[in-house]
């Protein structure tokens, strides 16, 4: 038979010999290379204390985004909730009334707007339908929860602090998170 | 009118002596468990335990809490005699051997001369032989009363193993004693301490076989046949929880330490720290010296058995059985023969 590679080796078929019978001295050459471990570098992250970092494409929790004025960004289009491909996304639209113009960017805004984690796949793609730059993907992941509901994070999870009245809080999580 | 003169102070003396050695045992074969782990875990690239205090030292204490606090559990099959009988026969056979074994040469202490040892009797490796025989009562009898085929399986497979492999111990250890004619444990150690060199120079190869059946004895990997995780589930203690599957493990390296001490007594001069000469310093410092380089030794053997069960994987059973009866009594045989020859040759 035609080998693939040329990695393929013949077995060797021979009964032992005497010495091999002994198995002594193959287990004393394993015994060397488990000796030759006793210097190598662990790669243990000790979890708690180390963090293993991660790469800069790493999609987490979602976070709804504030423009510089500390308002929300969102208009409650849809289009995220249409991207999703686990329906993870549900949302009901408001009008702005007059006076929260200091509140909300443009005439329209969610007024509702959940993602249910547990369904939510973190591919990103609502974060690519986003036509105002409100929905991105952070760096941290959902922490563990007792009930099913407490995996549904809705807009007090989701906002980011106000960069005018809460530019402390914002800095630590920016800190925290980047 | 005395009847049978009592030397008190003799048992006091004993007594303690018999506390010390126990709890120092117990304690040791705590803190092997740790050192398993440990070293385990180093072999293999990992931190181990480190959790529980500083560099995970209280680690032990904290894995006996936890076998003393679970529930203990008898199955409604289980001849309960023989159930409870089984751990405490292995726990009771793995500490008598330690009666025998010469811990050091001996101290004054209000004005008495104690020697280091327990028994210093005339045929302590022949005791020793009868109370690791006993040990494998222990795993047998647990294993039956268990009434569960596996562990009625691994127990038989502990019988036979234990059986195979006495064999070729005791023809490894009749050419010790043919050139040491001594079956005293404490003569053996004083000729080595004495004479030029250990035992080991005069019988490599005794020592070889005898290490191999030692590991056999104390089911240590690659002979860990009676508790092999993936055929047996987990062999002969399956059923045991609590503090009587904690003694069956404590047992195991109570076992390990003690044929550590047997085989560092035998074959590696015992107490003898080489290179020194014990007359240049007041006899109890002597024989604490002599003490702490026994403990040395002792572990110096635990982590060979460790680092061995770390290496290789564990035998099958026909390669267990072959390699007891057609190698390794063949070469106790051939040793004994060899041995022989030397001392006739040298007569």
């Amino acid at each position: 038979m035609q080998a693939l590679t040329n990695k393929a080796q013949a077995v060797n078929r021979e009964p032992m010999t005497f010495w091999e019978r002994l198995y002594l001295i193959n287990i004393i050459k394993g015994m060397f290379i488990t000796f030759s471990h006793m210097f190598k570098k662990q790669p243990t992250i000790h979890y708690p204390e180390q963090k293993r970092e991660f790469s800069p494409v790493f999609r987490g929790l979602h976070v709804l985004n504030r423009d510089e004025e500390g308002r929300e960004r969102c208009t409650a289009c849809g289009l995220c909730a249409v991207a999703c491909p686990a329906e993870a996304i549900t949302m009901e639209a408001a009008e702005r009334v007059a006076g929260e113009e200091g509140l909300y960017r443009e005439e329209k805004y969610a007024a509702k707007y959940e993602i249910n984690m547990l369904r939510c796949i973190f591919c990103g793609l609502c974060e690519e339908a986003c036509p105002k730059d409100a929905i991105y993907l952070s760096e941290t992941f959902a922490p563990a929860n007792y009930t099913r509901k407490g995996f549904i994070y809705g807009k007090t999870d989701l906002l980011i602090p106000n960069p005018k009245t809460e530019a402390d809080a914002l800095a630590m999580a920016k800190g925290v998170e980047a | 009118m005395t009847i049978i003169a009592i030397d008190w102070a003799f048992i006091v003396e004993k007594l303690i002596m018999i506390a010390i050695v126990v709890f120092a045992s117990l304690g040791i074969a705590l803190y092997t468990t740790f050192g398993e782990r440990k070293v385990a875990a180093i072999l293999q690239d990992r931190p181990g335990p480190s959790r529980v205090g500083p560099f995970g030292l209280f680690q032990p204490l904290a894995d006996g809490l936890k076998l003393i606090m679970k529930e203990e559990i008898i199955p409604n099959a289980a001849n309960k005699w023989l159930f409870i009988l089984g751990p405490g026969l292995a726990m009771t056979a793995s500490l008598m051997t330690c009666a025998v074994i010469p811990w050091g040469s001996a101290v004054d202490v209000f004005g008495r001369h104690v020697a280091l040892q327990i028994a210093d009797v005339n045929i302590g490796i022949l005791y020793v032989f009868a109370v690791v025989s006993m040990g494998v009562y222990g795993i047998m009898i647990g294993g039956w009363a268990s009434n569960n085929k596996f562990s009625l399986m691994s127990s038989l497979r502990a019988a036979s193993q234990a059986i195979s492999y006495e064999l070729a111990m005791g023809l490894a250890l009749i050419a010790l004693l043919m050139t040491t004619g001594s079956l005293s444990l404490k003569t053996i150690v004083e000729q080595q301490v004495s004479g030029r060199y250990w035992n080991i120079v005069y019988q490599p190869l005794g020592f070889l076989l005898f290490f191999i059946t030692a590991l056999a004895e104390c089911n240590r990997t690659p002979f860990d046949l009676p508790e092999a995780e993936n055929e047996l589930n987990f062999g002969y203690h399956q059923e045991y929880s609590s503090m009587k599957l904690g003694f069956y493990l404590f047992a195991e390296y109570i076992n390990m330490i003690m044929s550590s001490a047997i085989m560092a007594s035998m074959y590696f001069g015992g107490y003898d720290l080489p290179f020194f000469n014990e007359a240049s310093v007041a006899p109890n410092i002597a024989a604490l010296i002599g003490v702490g380089t026994l403990l040395i030794k002792i572990v110096m053997f635990i982590f060979l058995f460790m680092w061995i069960r770390w290496t290789i994987p564990r035998f099958r059973y026909d390669q267990l059985m072959n390699l007891g009866w057609k190698t390794m009594i063949p070469l106790a045989l051939f040793n004994l023969l060899l041995t022989g020859a030397v001392i006739l040759a040298k007569l």
